[in-house]
């Protein structure tokens, strides 16, 4: 333990996942404090800059999610302020942060991801790109996944069933983020594995209980999914989970904890990752503090490595 | 401060090994207590910039702190010990006394031993599931109905069916249909749920035909209607209706009245007038969970009735709101699109505004607040994710300016919607004026033809 910190918890913000993050920041309040160390948490605003200034912390931890704390810009900033901050660099979280570029990252080195089509709102208003929406169902088939680019947590992730259902999907999508992929429906389990250190921890599988997919509300509700811990898996099959995990994690350059979310394809048995989350929740109910106890780390250990680690990186 | 500890020394219990415990522990009916995404999301209307037409909030601003001061230094003086006092379980006489008043006011004579205080018109939509509802009961409500009737209903683990409203409130023949299909399914409705005046969130008012169906039908099958009258005295326009509560002679209905619009929300203080042996019911409910509801509240509210400022106080809000409404409309008129319908109240503190069907409103919501301004999604009113291209908009919390703006920021991003889909379908095409749907009573707003040729 490093002992007697004085640590910015960045948490809440703007973001539509305001009220997750004001949920993990608190959490990791608590388990600095029971480590020792004196946790500050802030509400992030326009005064964050001001605010860091006047409590010039040893460090800063960053609970923000969805596009405040996941897409670089928080990370570049406090780059500029010789502040040490928790997990990814400014490139790394871009990257994880653009669902695209993920995948065609992933496509370049051969892990599995879902076919997928990518439009943005300048080629549809601009370019007459709708007369190439009509080749989706040739080029993925139906159904496909409409979601946001760039977006945690699902929202506004809808399904299509077929052709006459794509624009509303699309708008829908484009809610969130300037640019919608559109991705082949894989039918099969939904997986997590969190990575740290660089190492998978135990795979989580989220089953929801009503709804088709493991949405927004299921995510941030106990007993609206149910997870399980570690995933009823045959050995192979979680092994090539986590390796595919790791992989994904060191390609995209993530630093210190992440998540990577896949479906285990019911066809090939092969897992498809979906997207990599450079700032998972942390709240009670997330799936990276459930793996964490899986591995028998315990949430506060895992807070305190995640501290070291950011210092060490500084 | 224990858990703390042990934790420090890194042999405590985890807290996520504690939610697993406490998990266990639940009762099922907690499966169906979800936070929604929506609030969720409209945690965001906090911050101070964003514009909120979200909220249901009166002006508490608008009354008088002095008053507000008076009214405390008398209970604090002549009445200090009752006031810190327990209370009797169906409220203090006096308060009884000033809410039968205002029961007459409304046109409905009523003996305050018939009233039973509680806190808040939500406890007795609370109490009337506690009396009434076994698991897998059905409740028949509006729909859209009030977002906030919806998680009560869940805690008691009842199924919702909603019956569809227009201008003048819900559709009683389809009430009959639907009472006919459960019957024929077996499925026992216990009670139907309605606000029948300046409904919330859809701001229309039941039309007295309807309301002298709808106690004729309650008597006929022996259900209960719970009628919930939270704003008849905001009434803007027009002529008032007889509750419910007087057209059947309190034989099947269940009145709810508040304070908490004609007064202040602050205060939690509520009441319901209810058959007797229903309302026997009520008060042993009321006394299991807060055994009575606060003196201190109701010597305020007493005082206050019996001082004679409160009729002035209610004018003074109608003046406020009156302004406000219009402003809504007017804004409405000028800065959504022909695509869209909206209702125009009479009274009360909601404007629902439907868009093209192709618009998702909580979708719309992620681009509104960006835009700081917000708006209550239509999903929030419905149990089967219906109303997903309404909106309640509020304009009792905001003044006209801050109302114009608002609905020119929702206006402005409505139109990129329309637009985006007409890029998106590769169509371009004319939205063309949306037929008078049945929540649009004022469709027949002037158009500026210029105005119909940028949207389309």
């Amino acid at each position: 333990m490093s002992g007697g910190l004085n640590v910015a918890v960045l948490k809440g913000g703007r973001s539509l996942e305001r009220q997750v993050s004001l949920a993990s920041g608190d959490r990791v309040e608590e388990a600095l404090a029971r480590l020792g160390h004196a946790p500050t948490g802030i509400d992030v605003g326009t005064d964050l800059v001001p605010r860091l200034a006047e409590l010039s912390p040893d460090l800063v931890f960053i609970a923000l999610h969805g596009r405040d704390g996941e897409d670089g810009s928080l990370q570049e900033l406090l780059e500029t302020l010789d502040l040490p901050y928790t997990g990814s660099s400014p490139a790394a979280c871009a990257r994880a942060w653009d669902k695209q570029v993920t995948k065609e990252l992933l496509d370049a080195e051969g892990i599995g991801t879902p076919r997928a089509l990518s439009f943005s709102e300048t080629a549809l208003r601009e370019f007459g790109g709708s007369q190439a929406l009509a080749r989706v169902g040739e080029k993925l088939g139906f159904p496909v996944v409409v979601k946001p680019c760039r977006q945690g947590s699902a929202l506004g992730v809808r399904f299509a069933s077929g052709a006459d259902e794509l624009p509303e999907a699309l708008l829908s999508a484009f809610s969130y983020s300037d640019r919608a992929l559109i991705e082949e429906f894989i039918p099969g389990r939904e997986l997590a594995v969190p990575v740290f250190r660089g190492v998978a921890l135990p795979v989580v599988e989220a089953r929801p209980t009503e709804d088709r997919f493991y949405d927004f509300e299921a995510r941030y509700t106990i007993g609206s999914a149910v997870l399980s811990c570690p995933a009823e898996l045959d050995e192979e099959t979680a092994a090539t989970a986590r390796e595919t995990a790791e992989r994904t994690v060191e390609l995209l350059g993530l630093r210190s904890f992440a998540r990577v979310d896949m479906l285990l394809d019911e066809r090939d048995g092969v897992p498809k990752v979906l997207e990599a989350d450079a700032i998972p929740g942390l709240t009670d109910t997330s799936l990276l503090p459930q793996s964490i106890e899986a591995a028998g780390i315990g949430f506060d250990e895992f807070v305190g490595q995640a501290v070291e680690e950011a210092l060490a990186a500084a | 401060m224990t858990l703390e500890k042990q934790g420090a020394g890194g042999e405590g219990p985890s807290p996520s090994r504690d939610l697993r415990r406490y998990a266990a522990l639940f009762a099922s009916r907690t499966r169906v207590m979800t936070s929604s995404v929506m609030r969720d999301l409209m945690a965001i209307t906090e911050h101070p910039e964003v514009i909120s037409l979200a909220g249901g909030l009166p002006d508490t601003a608008s009354f008088p702190p002095e008053e507000m001061a008076r009214v405390m230094g008398q209970v604090a003086r002549e009445d200090s010990a009752r006031a810190l006092q327990y209370g009797p379980t169906n409220g203090l006489a006096s308060t009884r006394e000033a809410i039968a008043q205002v029961m007459e006011w409304q046109g409905v004579g009523v003996d305050p031993g018939d009233v039973l205080v509680t806190t808040g018109g939500q406890q007795v939509i609370d109490l009337v599931c506690k009396a009434l509802i076994d698991p897998g009961d059905v409740i028949v409500a509006e729909g859209p109905t009030y977002p906030g009737a919806v998680p009560t209903f869940s805690s008691y683990q009842a199924d919702v069916v909603q019956v569809g409203m227009d201008g003048d409130g819900m559709k009683v023949d389809e009430l009959e249909e639907t009472l006919a299909r459960l019957e024929a399914e077996g499925r026992r409705p216990k009670f139907i749920y309605t606000v029948p005046t300046f409904q919330n969130p859809a701001g229309v008012t039941m039309s007295l035909p309807r309301r002298r169906r709808l106690v004729e039908i309650a008597a006929e099958r022996e259900l209960i209607v719970l009628e919930d009258e939270p704003y008849s005295l905001l009434r803007y326009e027009g002529a008032p209706l007889p509750t419910l509560l007087e057209l059947d002679g309190g034989r099947f209905v269940v009145h709810a009245g508040t304070f908490s619009k004609m007064l202040a929300p602050g205060l939690r203080l509520g009441w319901a007038i209810a058959p007797r042996p229903v309302m026997e019911k009520l008060v042993l409910g009321a006394q299991a969970t807060t055994l009575c509801p606060s003196p201190f509240t109701q010597l305020f509210v007493s005082g206050y009735m019996a001082s004679g400022q409160w009729g002035g106080y209610i004018d003074e809000l109608r003046e406020i709101y009156t302004g406000r409404r219009d402003a809504m409309l007017s804004a409405l008129e000028a800065h959504f699109p022909p695509a869209a319908t909206w209702t125009r109240p009479q009274g009360g503190l909601f404007v629902w505004a439907t868009l093209p069907e192709f618009i998702d409103t909580t979708d719309l919501l992620a681009r509104a607040l960006a835009a700081n301004v917000a708006f209550v999604p239509g999903r929030a009113a419905f149990v089967n994710g219906d109303g997903s291209s309404s909106m309640r908009l509020n304009f009792s919390a905001s003044d006209p300016v801050t109302i114009e703006e608002g609905i020119r920021r929702i206006g402005v991003l409505v139109a990129e919607q329309i637009e985006l889909y007409g890029a998106i379908t590769g169509s371009f095409p004319a939205i063309p004026a949306q037929e008078a749907g049945p929540l649009a009573d004022v469709v027949e707003l002037p158009r500026r033809d210029e105005e119909r040729r940028r949207q389309g």
